[in-house]
């Protein structure tokens, strides 16, 4: 009797693989996939890398004429790769007229001024400068008018520099454990970053459950299948087959940013002494801090507890996408298309997006109340969960959350079952919820 | 020896009786027509057998034993609604049904090919199920029905969208499979087919039985004791106990009359009674389609 048991089980866990290879298989074998693959990481490359070549690119070189009847700013000017500066001594009319017939970029015209309230400083130009090179020109102007006052006023700018004060507070952690440093940015970050990618993997693949259910019911294949296994064997080993598609996505992902990455920082890190060389109004200061920051922020990124990030980021990426994933099953079985779907979508997209929402409540106090409690209700947890987690939450938080995850995953596919087993064999009926409860409530 | 036995199955969705107290048995190595018009239960009961849904009441022996999972693998089922995953490969697709049926990979490999060779379609392996025709498909979908060699076939409505050649093809192999020992169910509201293909019977309206039976003995139950006879010269008047039903005149004086025995009197009786009128020529009896008694049981039972 033992033994027959045992097959019989055997046997049903044989079913449940077949199924989930076959899901597993169908999908990874898509042009489609291979393709998100390979782009999804140059994507993210692409977010990483623009702003950076964009800063340290040499464009071509601008000719800024200035007309200074101040006297102030002359030889104050320096000319550098991207731009040059060349001073004219004609009137203003004459300047403005010339300025057609020209190839420069525009003319800086500066008044007779009162240092105490100076203003009409005008940028002539045929096209709208841009904004980059409008900010830097009124910035040299600051400086320069600020540092002939400070000169009229007898202050050193020496000592005035060394007045100036930086402060940047060391974050430490006091735990039993002892104390670790910590970095807000690099939690936030960090945080963000593993709150966004659940979600978007939830919607991803969730929907992808709910196509594949579809599929199955406009297909009409699904009574033949029903024929050999049960209807909650061919939901769970479809959920898990593209589950296992997802994790597979997310490793590709993962691998190759971090090679993609390396090779930028190598890169980068010689961009970066480059940048340095660059004078005044290609903001080299700005550029040098930004390199100075994201390598802070790379040193930084060691005050993470990576191993926990990344075991619980599986946790939930798992356990959320189970919980989920059925209910987009369930929500598949029940209807005849896409379109219909939509309706019943929004409820379970709705908590989705609203630990989205959440997020910056949640980030700025990530261990009060609301972030307690939306980190343990599973319907939120695992995008709120997952910006909690580099600042380090209580363990037994941590633990009740996922206590309640599980029990929240087996619950709705539990529901998700229920409605699943009577919705697959429903063709052309119109759905309401009142009608998902009745399946819901159905005898077998 | 019955393959399979019914015993007073009930089921309801909500406030609907789907069926009502079914009971059937179905005698080994059979072609059992499972006969009804639309949205009687033939597909309710069908799914209960398959194990797809479960009865509300009563109980279901295959072969003397309480229906369970292990005799999903005796059951091969053709449903109403069919279909295949449109992207799959045929060969893929047909190993992949073979092996949910708990067949393994090489046994499955062998029984397809062994298909594929039957219908003359070897080349199709490597091709995608939305590639073929409509008619392709459905030969797929059958192989994938009787490919685990199931001791009990299911068929609903297997002709519907077949074309007249793939319904022929199908229906030979039916016949084979039960010349085999395969025990087929043929569900279906077209009678030309059950009166050609099925031993057995039963018939469901409105969710009950109201026939069950072997062919032979329900047209049998149902015949009217009605004989055609064709005949020279007119009969002018018959004996009591006859009652003619309908004449035709036919060339060269010629007729066919249907004379109905209305008591007990035997069809000798009239036969002597005739060839003292008029001369004979042949004599029939009148047995009833399974048309005219589905027809007339089914609007029997809305008349009452």
């Amino acid at each position: 009797m033992r033994f027959l048991f045992l097959r019989c089980k055997e046997v049903k866990m044989n079913k449940i693989a077949l199924i989930v290879r076959r899901e597993y298989l169908t999908r990874v074998r898509k042009k489609s996939f291979i393709i998100m693959s390979i782009v999804g990481p140059l994507l993210f490359a692409l977010i990483f890398v623009v702003p950076i070549w964009l800063a340290s690119r040499e464009g071509d070189e601008k000719i800024i004429e200035i007309l200074d009847e101040s006297g102030y700013f002359r030889g104050k000017f320096g000319s550098n790769g991207a731009v040059s500066f060349t001073y004219l001594d004609n009137t203003i009319e004459e300047a403005k007229n010339d300025l057609t017939s020209k190839s420069s970029y525009g003319l800086l015209y500066i008044p007779k001024f009162d240092l105490d309230d100076p203003g009409g400083f005008t940028f002539f130009a045929e096209k709208h400068p841009s904004l980059e090179i409008q900010a830097s020109l009124e910035r040299l102007l600051k400086n320069e008018i600020e540092e002939i006052k400070l000169n009229k006023s007898g202050i050193d700018k020496e000592k005035l520099n060394r007045i100036k004060t930086n402060i940047k507070l060391n974050i430490i952690n006091v735990s039993d454990k002892g104390e670790t440093e910590g970095d807000v940015t690099v939690a936030t970050v960090a945080g963000y970053t593993s709150a966004l990618l659940i979600y978007f993997f939830i919607f991803l693949y969730g929907v992808q459950t709910l196509r594949g259910v579809i599929e199955e019911k406009t297909s009409r294949i699904v009574e033949i299948i029903i024929s050999s296994v049960k209807p909650f064997q061919l939901m769970m080993g479809k959920i898990i087959g593209i589950g296992a598609v997802g994790l597979t996505q997310l490793i590709l992902w993962a691998s190759f940013t971090f090679l993609i990455q390396q090779a930028v920082l190598g890169f980068y890190n010689i961009d970066l002494s480059k940048s340095r060389q660059m004078e005044i109004i290609q903001d080299s200061e700005e550029v040098a801090n930004q390199g100075i920051i994201v390598q802070e922020f790379f040193e930084k990124l060691g005050t993470v507890n990576f191993p926990l990030l990344i075991g619980m980021f599986l946790f939930y990426f798992l356990t959320a996408y189970m919980f989920y994933g059925s209910l987009f099953a369930a929500v598949g079985s029940a209807v005849d298309n896409d379109s219909d779907a939509q309706q019943f979508q929004l409820p379970i997209t709705l908590p989705l997006i609203f630990s989205i929402m959440l997020l910056a409540a949640i980030l700025r106090d990530p261990h009060g109340n609301l972030a307690f409690w939306t980190s343990v209700i599973p319907f939120t947890s695992p995008v709120v969960m997952m910006m909690r987690i580099p600042f380090d939450p209580p363990a037994w938080q941590i633990v009740l959350s996922m206590i309640f995850m599980i029990a929240g995953f087996i619950a709705s596919t539990w529901f998700a079952g229920r409605i699943y087993r009577i919705g697959i064999l429903m063709h052309g009926a119109k759905v309401n919820y009142k009608i998902l409860v009745k399946w819901f409530m159905m005898r077998n | 020896m019955n393959i399979l036995t019914a015993d007073n199955i009930q089921k309801s969705y909500g406030d609907f009786k789907a069926l009502k107290d079914i009971s059937l048995s179905i005698p080994e190595g059979s072609i059992f027509g499972l006969l009804g018009p639309n949205g009687a239960g033939k597909t309710t009961f069908i799914r209960i057998i398959t194990q797809i849904i479960a009865a509300d009441q009563g109980s279901i022996f295959m072969n003397n034993e309480p229906l369970n999972i292990k005799h999903i693998q005796e059951i091969g089922y053709l449903p109403e609604e069919r279909g295949l995953y449109k992207k799959m490969k045929v060969g893929e697709h047909l190993l992949y049904l073979a092996q949910l049926k708990g067949l393994s990979k090489s046994e499955s490999l062998d029984r397809i090919k062994m298909w594929f060779r039957k219908f003359e379609i070897a080349g199709w392996w490597g091709k995608k199920v939305e590639d073929l025709s409509k008619g392709m498909q459905q030969k797929i979908q059958f192989i994938a029905t009787v490919l685990h060699n199931p001791r009990l076939i299911i068929l609903d409505e297997p002709f519907s969208g077949f074309d007249p050649i793939n319904v022929n093809i199908i229906k030979d192999e039916i016949l084979n499979l039960a010349v085999e020992g395969s025990t087929i169910i043929f569900s279906t509201h077209r009678m030309e087919s059950v009166e050609e293909l099925c031993d057995h019977i039963a018939l469901i309206n409105k969710s009950e039985m109201i026939l069950e039976g072997s062919k032979k003995q329900i047209k049998e139950n149902n015949k009217s004791n009605t004989f055609d006879v064709e005949h020279k010269f007119v009969i002018d008047e018959i004996d009591e106990g006859f009652e003619i039903q309908s004449r035709n005149e036919l060339e060269d004086g010629f007729y066919r009359t249907s004379i109905k025995i209305v008591n007990g009197r035997g069809p000798n009786e009239l036969l002597k009674s005739l060839i003292e009128k008029v001369e004979v020529h042949s004599f029939v009896e009148k047995i009833p389609s399974m048309n005219e008694i589905f027809i007339s049981t089914v609007q029997g039972g809305e008349n009452e």
